[in-house]
């Protein structure tokens, strides 16, 4: 391996059609966006529990062990505080690590690792030792695992200063989402989910990357801005249909990465339809939803001809019965009703 | 300048009773009495059954994920009794492959199933059994007991924890600094570590350099021994003679049990993908079940209709307690209020009255969700 490689810089100009019949599941778009990268930079490298030899827990990087090799694609033992560490001492030392949690839940025994050291290097050494690192794997409800595995970091992690946060929604933005993590020069958190993993729809051959901090906005209409990000945003989709039929049109946004954040976009939205609905699976307390509502009452608030809604999880511990799950989570029924809300329909 | 060894250690491996089923009568001295072998080993057996229709429970859509103990029940059967006849007030802190254990030591077994079918109420523990809940996260466990353990001490009680976790735990930051507490604050802690050989997918070989997992105790200055784990009887003898010295010396202790998954990993693993089906054939050899049955046999304390007999009463005790299970009404929407916090307080209190939960819009009537009247 050369001493020094330079990092590209990744070429948003490019944007292929989302419509196509390659249609392939979420974690091989995962997989791809990998594999491109790996092949063109000898740096980067995979870790985590089961990721070679089971060609992962959930699949990911299933065959990645026979294209690259064990020195690229390396099962570790159970110690997430350990390899998340490691990974970051070998990005400090020019390498680029991909450090797979098989769930973000299991991520929480590696909080110091993660939340005060990748994302404070750079800072805290003057500018002089930056900590290109990703960290990737399965967050939120992932159907009945319970309370302790059940995790979204999302508001917890992206409250600290110096961390990337992606959440794809959809296999396309998998793929171009994880290309850019890759050439960034900060640490990633980026964020998939177990239930969306064998989601199917077409992703373009050629590589392609999407900048961070734009959002996608997935359906228009001029009633009511509706803001989401990751799962949920199918669940707003799903709402806003059903809303259609009664009247109301909604502007779906697709926040696609939270750390950055576009406000620019959600304002936008906000100036044509004047009320806002944010939708996150974090829990309501300090959640992601929180900010942006915040973020939207400081700089858009001329803008609103309502108090904004917000649907979350509830304020309490995942339940792992099933009913109870799936009355815990943000749904299409709780959304619609949100948006009625919003628009004084209710 | 002396040079010299500062410091030399050897781990002793203990087996009483090998896998033909013949006993060394001299170590076996002061251990397990012939009803007690008898007695372990249908417990031993309604165990495995219980595991068996777990299984079919999870595979016919009745249950979630389930981890099955089979293989392995030696240990904790051993390790449980111990527990049950020389400190039966002690803190039992399991993660979820040491049913037998928890069974003997008083937890209603169908709590178990309770847990796996996805209701918290199986991890509702009875007043006057001291167990924990099972733990999910892997490794953070053993601290809790090195908790429990000094809370006992505080407050001048001879209550000794004993935590079961897996071999690819000790992994785990979280397990050596239980190690370290417990030897350094003279904690009664006994930690008893079940390796398998699997952590998943990922054998013990990779899990660590270390040639046992004894020795990982050794570093941290507690005795440290490793077992043959589908041998009661040395199960039962190295955690008595731990409760001794917890118990006396205030001293922790370090068992390997060696032992194997003879299933897979959760109902969710298939291990016919990364394992020799040689390795698993050479382990069925070996089980624990088989072997107590051969001692029993060999002193006419067993026939061929005493084990009739108990293969009916197994799948006697086992259907009733899937009944006892599945007869349970299923969570209400009260419970999520009710289990969050001691005190039900602030916002929460309305929602519980109107069933409308902080999320905008929640309908209380969820498909198939059950309201209070
Ligand atoms: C902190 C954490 N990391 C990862 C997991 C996922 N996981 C569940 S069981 C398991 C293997 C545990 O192996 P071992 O400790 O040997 O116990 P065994 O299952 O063999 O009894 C893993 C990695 C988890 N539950 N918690
Ligand atoms: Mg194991």
């Amino acid at each position: 391996m050369p001493a020094t490689i330079e990092t590209p810089k990744p070429d948003f100009t490019h944007t292929p059609s989302r419509d196509g019949d390659r249609v392939i599941q979420f974690r091989e778009a995962l997989r791809e966006a990998l594999s491109e990268e790996m092949r063109k930079d000898p740096r980067i490298f995979l870790m985590g529990e089961e990721v070679a030899q089971y060609n992962g827990a959930y699949k990911v990087s299933q065959g990645m062990l026979d294209e690259f090799g064990p020195e690229r694609i390396i099962d570790t033992p159970i110690s997430e505080n350990g390899f998340a560490g490691l990974g970051i001492g070998a990005a400090m030392y020019g390498l680029r690590p991909v450090i797979e949690f098989m769930s973000w839940s299991f991520s929480l025994v590696a909080a110091d690792q993660i939340l005060n050291n990748a994302p404070k290097m750079l800072y805290m050494s003057g500018g002089q030792w930056g900590c290109p690192i990703v960290f990737r794997g399965n967050d939120g409800a992932g159907g009945q695992l319970g309370s302790t595995h059940s995790w979204c970091i999302e508001a917890l992690y992206s409250n600290v200063p110096g961390l990337k946060m992606a959440i794809p929604s959809c296999p396309y933005d998998a793929k171009g989402l994880l290309k850019t993590s890759l050439l960034d020069d900060d640490p990633v958190f980026f964020l998939e989910s177990e239930r969306m993993l064998g989601d199917k729809a077409h992703v373009p051959e050629e590589e392609y990357y999407i900048p961070f901090g734009k959002a996608a906005l997935r359906r228009e209409g001029s009633d009511c801005t509706v803001v989401s990000f990751g799962r949920p945003v199918h669940f707003c989709l799903d709402a806003a249909e059903e809303l259609a039929k009664e009247g109301m049109n909604c502007d779906v946004l697709d926040m696609r990465t939270v750390r950055p954040l576009d406000l620019d976009a959600i304002i936008e939205s906000i100036r044509k339809t004047n009320r806002i609905v944010v939708v996150d699976q974090s829990w309501p307390f300090a959640s992601v939803a929180s900010e942006v509502i915040t973020q939207v009452c400081e700089h858009g608030f001329d803008w609103l001809d309502a108090p904004p809604v917000r649907v979350n999880s509830d304020d309490v511990p995942t339940p792992y019965a099933k009913e109870l799950e799936a009355a815990y989570l943000p749904n299409a029924h709780k959304i619609a009703q949100a948006v009625r809300t919003a628009c004084g329909r209710a | 300048m002396p040079k010299k060894t500062a410091y030399t250690a050897k781990i002793e491996y203990l087996q009483i009773l090998d896998e033909n089923g013949k006993l060394d009568e001299r170590l076996a001295r002061g251990t397990l009495k012939d009803d007690e072998v008898i007695f372990l080993y249908e417990q031993m057996t309604i165990s495995r059954h219980y595991d068996e229709i777990a299984f079919k429970l999870q595979r016919s859509g009745r249950m979630g994920t389930y981890p099955q103990n089979k293989g392995q029940e030696a240990g904790p059967a051993g390790a449980g009794y111990a527990i049950r006849q020389h400190n039966p007030e002690a803190w039992l802190v399991p993660c979820y492959r040491e049913n037998l254990a928890l069974f003997l030591n008083g937890l209603p077994m169908e709590k178990i199933l309770l847990h796996w079918m996805g209701d918290e109420r199986g991890n509702q523990i009875p007043d006057g059994v001291n167990i924990l809940p099972i733990s999910i996260p892997i490794g953070t466990h053993p601290l809790h007991a090195a908790g429990l353990a000094w809370a006992g001490k505080y407050r001048g009680e001879d209550r000794v924890a004993i935590t079961f976790f897996g071999d690819g735990a000790t992994s785990e930051g979280d397990v050596h600094e239980a190690l370290n507490f417990a030897s350094a604050l003279k904690l009664p802690v006994i930690f008893f570590c079940q390796n398998n050989r699997w952590a998943i997918s990922v054998p013990s070989s990779i899990q660590t350099g270390s040639e046992t997992f004894a020795q990982k105790g050794l570093a941290y200055g507690m005795p440290c021994f490793q077992i043959d784990g589908n041998d009661i009887f040395a199960s039962y003898k190295v955690v008595k003679d731990a409760i001794n010295r917890a118990v006396k010396e205030n001293q922790p202790t370090f068992i390997e049990s060696l032992t194997y998954r003879l299933g897979d990993h959760t109902t969710a693993d298939d291990a016919r993908r990364y394992r020799d089906p040689e390795e698993v054939e050479a382990w069925v050899g070996r089980d624990p079940l088989i072997r107590t049955r051969k001692y029993l046999e060999s002193k006419d304390l067993w026939s061929e209709s005493k084990q009739k007999e108990l293969e009916a009463k197994a799948k006697e005790v086992v259907d009733a307690v899937v009944k006892k299970a599945e007869g349970i009404d299923k969570p209400t929407t009260d419970d999520i209020f009710d289990y969050t916090f001691a005190e039900l307080n602030g916002q929460l209190i309305e929602q519980k009255q109107t069933l409308r939960t902080s999320s905008l819009g929640t309908h209380p009537q969820q498909e198939g969700l059950q309201t209070h009247a």
